[in-house]
């Protein structure tokens, strides 16, 4: 199967005073179409400097990271912006839906930069959140509905433009147990789809639901293993 | 894409309605300010030009007067240098002149039965009627008749039949002034207050030969009056009327004239500058506090803008580009100014309305202001916005998402 992500010794430095942080050292990593993966480590490990360079939020100090096979590590900041708009599907630890609006013009939103007419976003938006299960709570803002919902509203949220991975960062860190693994079945029926899915945890039982767990620490890769479930069939 | 930003602001705004409404206000007061102030001043401007042009912007005024031989300056219209002949002159040498009025006038008691009046008495010649702008409502105008039968005739305002003839009917009627009879032969259409605040329908005309030989025994006038063609033949014509003075008079080049010459059209330049000065004071002062509330925009924009980090670092996240989060707040301040400029075009035009009405100022609105004022506003909101907007655009996502 064909790599989405590849990484080849990827850096990242910050500055910081007159000693120089070297949040990523060398790492090299790649993922294919299809798999699940669980970047665990300890804080300070690098993960979440790691998931803003594979999210496109941020660009790498040196290094080459191709996305869906497209160079993206030299991109300017708007360059940067439409590919997370067309690629990239976030998932956040605390949601991050807009409090104003309704579950389904949250949805849309992302369609919005893409310039997708707005019949058809909203089109898409009510298909997105029925396959996660809220086609009875199109008509909500976030703050009626529970935090399992809101995560879900922020899924379909990060499907709606069909990204090539989804990127998900402490998705169950403000969860319940319940709801934790609930938000995890739906991660897993996605895959289980064909989606490409790259997930930030600190929670041991959370990174042993996915099928790929690379452990950090001090901005290396110390380990990578690959996971056989019995739900893989 | 730019209707979604313009939904998206007036969105923003509705879901913050009292923080909107203080802006608005500010520019809402600016515009409608400066739209009142300058149909104020304009309303002043006109208001002088209707009162001197009503007076005649084409009269000149001879008065005798200025330095004598002596160095002593007496009062002007007094002095014994101006003469019926001079006016006589006047008419027969200088081109451009359609009327000349010889006048002398003199406070007198005037009686009718048991009511009695005092006013100037004016005598002049019949045309006086007309370069002063007034009509004969009833009866007839003085006539050449008259004036060579130096007969005691008059010509009275209404403020004389109002005090005089409380029913009425006064043509035909004897009125005593200064003891002696003088017949009504017509009466005045009412003109109202000058400019000065002088009541014009005060007045009595008599015919000039009987004035001065008759009532007063003079042999000078106080004052010529002088009605050109049209304005602009006006300073030739007082240049000509200024010059055959001098020679008829025997003044010699090194002195001073003995005569003084108003002009209605310069004076009336130098009140439109006045009422133009103030009309660029009053718009000033309004425009000010549009300035005033084209900051109060910035300042809340700047707040939103904080406010609304988290909000912006998501938009980004999920691909808004830098024009997308620009736009979108730019939009947001300028639908400010376009709502805060209607709504301010509405405020002033019931301030002026409300001026003319309760204060009785006339008040003129004008377009190109009402426009000025709208694009002005809407340029201030952009203008504001385009520092909280390019804060917002160069947000740095992950700082903005980490924001609490």
């Amino acid at each position: 199967m064909a790599d989405v992500i590849v990484l080849e010794d990827i850096v990242k430095q910050f500055i910081m005073g007159d000693t120089i942080l070297q949040a990523l050292d060398h790492v090299n990593f790649s993922v294919e179409e299809g798999d699940f993966i669980a970047i665990m480590g300890p804080s300070g490990s690098g993960k979440s400097t790691m998931m803003n360079i594979l999210g496109c939020l941020d660009r790498p100090t040196s290094g080459r990271y191709y996305l869906d096979g497209k160079e993206v590590a030299g991109l300017s900041d708007d360059e940067l912006a439409r590919t997370r708009n067309a690629k990239i599907g976030f998932v956040f630890q605390n949601f991050n839906l807009l409090s104003k609006i309704t579950a389904l013009q949250n949805v849309a939103l992302p369609l919005v930069y893409a310039g997708v007419p707005e019949e058809e976003r909203l089109e898409r938006a009510r298909i997105a959140l029925r396959d996660v299960g809220l086609e009875d709570r199109v008509d909500h803002k976030p703050n009626e509905l529970s935090g399992g919902q809101r995560q879900r509203v922020a899924i379909a949220r990060a499907l709606v433009n069909n990204p090539a991975i989804v990127m998900a960062d402490e998705p169950t860190g403000n969860l319940d147990t319940k709801s934790s693994y609930e938000i995890m079945e739906i991660f897993k029926k996605l895959n289980a789809m064909g989606k490409t899915i790259v997930m930030v945890t600190h929670e041991p039982d959370i990174g042993q639901q996915t099928k790929r767990i690379l452990v950090m620490r001090d901005g290396h890769l110390n380990s990578d293993e690959r996971l056989v479930h019995d739900y893989v069939q | 894409m730019f209707n979604e930003s313009i939904k998206m602001a007036i969105d923003g705004m509705i879901s913050n309605k009292l923080r909107t409404l203080l802006t608005l206000l500010g520019i809402i007061i600016g515009v409608g300010a400066v739209i009142a102030m300058v149909s104020l001043g304009f309303g002043v401007k006109e208001q002088i030009k209707d009162n001197i042009s009503r007076l005649g912007s084409n009269l000149l005024i001879v008065q005798s007067g200025g330095r004598t031989a002596t160095g002593a300056r007496i009062q002007a219209g007094s002095g014994a240098r101006l003469t019926d002949e001079d006016a006589k002159a006047i008419e027969k040498n200088i081109d451009g002149i359609k009327y000349v009025a010889p006048m002398v006038s003199r406070g007198y008691q005037l009686v009718v039965g048991n009511q009695n009046w005092t006013t100037n008495v004016q005598g002049s010649t019949p045309n006086i009627i007309d370069i002063r702008d007034y009509t004969v409502e009833e009866g007839r105008n003085i006539n050449d008749h008259d004036m060579a039968g130096k007969d005691r005739v008059c010509v009275i305002g209404k403020t004389i039949v109002e005090n005089l003839f409380p029913d009425g009917d006064p043509v035909g009627k004897t009125i005593r002034i200064n003891k002696a009879p003088f017949k009504v032969v017509g009466v005045l259409g009412a003109k109202g207050q000058s400019s000065g605040g002088q009541d014009q329908d005060d007045v009595v005309f008599v015919p000039l030969t009987t004035a001065m030989n008759r009532m007063m025994g003079i042999t000078y006038v106080n004052n010529i009056t002088i009605q050109a063609m049209n304005e602009n033949v006006i300073d030739s014509v007082q240049a000509e009327v200024e010059n055959l003075l001098r020679i008829r008079h025997r003044i010699k080049n090194s002195d001073d004239d003995d005569f003084s010459v108003r002009n209605l059209a310069a004076l009336m330049d130098t009140m439109m500058s006045t009422a133009n000065t103030i009309t660029m004071l009053l718009g000033c002062i309004a425009a000010i506090s549009l300035l005033v509330g084209g900051i109060g925009i910035m300042n809340i924009m700047l707040v939103s803008v904080t406010e609304r980090t988290r909000e912006i670092g998501i938009r980004k996240a999920l691909g808004a580009t830098y024009n997308n989060i620009l736009l979108q707040f730019l939009i947001e301040s300028a639908v400010i100014g376009i709502i805060g400029g209607f709504l301010g075009v509405v405020l002033g035009i019931g301030a002026s309305y409300a001026i003319s009405t309760f204060a009785e100022w006339k008040t003129v609105i004008s377009v190109p202001i009402i426009i000025i004022s709208v694009v002005f506003s809407v340029g201030i909101g952009v203008f504001f916005g385009i520092y909280p907007a390019r804060k917002a655009a160069l947000l740095d996502p992950i700082e903005a998402l980490r924001y609490e």
